[in-house]
């Protein structure tokens, strides 16, 4: 025990580290990239006239529809070889991961928050229009804050599993927690020390973000709008 | 007849919703400080008549003027002073949930007028002051009864100035021991020589302050006058058959 201890503390927590900070490099920027798409997609989805809801359903389908790993191997193999105008689009691993997580998790918080926007009563939208409220001003300063605090639960739940599916940005090279863990374990192999303490940072991370997402909630929670924490 | 005097005027308004010919060529004039009351059974065409003239519903055919102005609804800027200046209060309040009492009636002032935030926080709490609400300025809707609700949604539309107020049915959704604090605000109102258009059921409250009563039926306007003229005893209106069935309804209720 002492010497797995040792193990762990000497060779595996350093690497971890700087994996844990690649990871959170990663996940930040797709959480936030995500969210705003998916309150973007979702609004257009919702309020949008023909062809912007017709675009982004398309998005929503397409991203929902095809596995995330497929998606990354396109954004980093593949892309590089497709000419849009005689310009070919390199991405690094990074670039990659972080454009491939925020277009997908993007589409699921777009449902989320599309449900949170069909969840407003349309009275609200007549009142709004009998003041002279204009669209956009009704849906920036009444419906999306409501419809936000909605989605919230749901919205924090994508984030949650972001979180997880970021451990397959290792697989377009990318030197994450998983990624660094991995090869840890083959130089070493110590595979059971290694991938538990690599499971261990991703619950240590999701406990964080849970923590974090449960401050958002009730720092926005007002009456009427509660969520329930079970 | 004072031209200046006419407030808004409505022609031959025809709408159709959902294949159905809702209103059938409706026509009235409200002039500054009166009070018109829409009578008449549910789909007569009440709300339809009050949510054409703002715009909410733009008209199929018909006119539309306030203040002698003709509104083509074509025009979003025609739109925007349309609904600057026409008040609106629904039966089931309307108010934003995400919104102190306070805010609900700012919002439109700073995102519609413009104000710049202080003011228009001066001019919500003495709307609210005005229906009574001061001490209510924080609380939010879920923590508002029915009539608290409908009171601040009045203090709303009362926030943007307008020159005429429509209510639809503005206590129709409220409790009965409720009706009283939104009757009395509507009062009030009445006093002040605010020029209103409400479509009620309360017939004895409405009676007392209503310059003319237009019973509406099948979307047209079928009979119209003063109320003590449609309710005078021994009138055999269709006003008077009509609110007779309402207080025996409610009589029965009652016993």
């Amino acid at each position: 025990m002492n010497e797995a201890l040792a193990f762990a503390f000497e060779r595996v927590i350093p690497g971890l580290n700087a994996g844990l900070w690649a990871s959170i490099g990663i996940i930040v920027p797709a959480a936030l990239l995500g969210v705003a798409i998916g309150v973007t997609a979702g609004t257009l989805r919702v309020y949008g006239g023909v062809w912007p809801r017709r675009i982004t359903n398309c998005y929503v389908s397409l991203f929902r529809g095809t596995p995330l790993v497929v998606q990354l191997y396109f954004w980093y193999f593949a892309l590089p070889y497709v000419s849009v105008g005689g310009v070919n689009l390199i991405l690094s691993p990074v670039q990659a991961a972080i454009i491939g997580f925020a277009l997908c998790s993007g589409a699921y918080q777009s449902e989320y928050i599309r449900g949170g926007l069909l969840s407003i009563k349309r009275g609200q939208l007549l009142a709004a229009q009998a003041l002279g409220i204009t669209p956009l001003h009704c849906i920036l300063s009444v419906v999306l804050p409501q419809a936000f605090r909605r989605a919230l639960p749901g919205c924090g739940n994508e984030i949650i599993y972001l979180i997880k599916y970021s451990s397959l940005a290792s697989i377009i090279t990318v030197n994450e927690l998983t990624g660094v863990g991995r090869g840890i374990a083959k130089a070493t192999f110590q595979n059971t020390e290694v991938y538990v303490i690599v499971g261990l940072y991703y619950l240590a991370l999701v406990t964080l973000a849970g923590w974090l997402l449960r401050l958002i909630e009730n720092r926005l929670s007002i009456p009427g709008f509660e969520v329930k924490n079970s | 007849m004072q031209n200046e005097s006419v407030v808004l005027r409505v022609e031959d308004v025809v709408k159709h919703l959902g294949g159905q010919r809702i209103l059938d060529g409706v026509s009235l004039t409200v002039k500054k400080g009166r009070l018109k009351v829409l009578i008449g059974p549910s789909g007569a065409g009440k709300s339809t008549l009050l949510q054409c003239i703002n715009f909410l519903l733009p008209p199929d055919e018909g006119k539309v003027f306030l203040d002698g102005r003709e509104i083509n609804g074509k025009s979003k800027k025609e739109l925007l002073w349309l609904r600057q200046r026409v008040g609106m209060i629904f039966q089931d309040f309307n108010l934003f949930d995400h919104l102190t009492a306070m805010e609900n009636v700012r919002v439109a002032l700073i995102k519609v007028k413009k104000m710049d935030k202080r003011a228009a926080t001066h001019r919500a709490m003495e709307e609210l002051a005005r229906v009574g609400l001061a001490d209510k300025a924080g609380l939010y809707p879920a923590q508002l009864s029915g009539g608290q609700k409908q009171r601040v949604s009045v203090a709303r539309a009362l926030a943007m100035d307008p020159a005429v107020m429509l209510l639809d049915e503005p206590t129709s959704a409220l409790d009965p021991e409720l009706i009283g604090e939104v009757l009395a605000v509507i009062r009030d109102l009445a006093d002040a020589g605010m020029t209103m258009i409400m479509a009620t059921h309360q017939i004895g409250f409405s009676s007392s302050l209503a310059d003319e009563f237009l019973f509406m039926e099948k979307g047209r306007i079928i009979e119209r006058g003063a109320p003590s003229d449609l309710l005078a005893r021994g009138s055999c209106s269709r006003t008077m058959a009509f609110c007779a069935k309402l207080s025996e309804l409610s009589g029965e209720m009652g016993g």
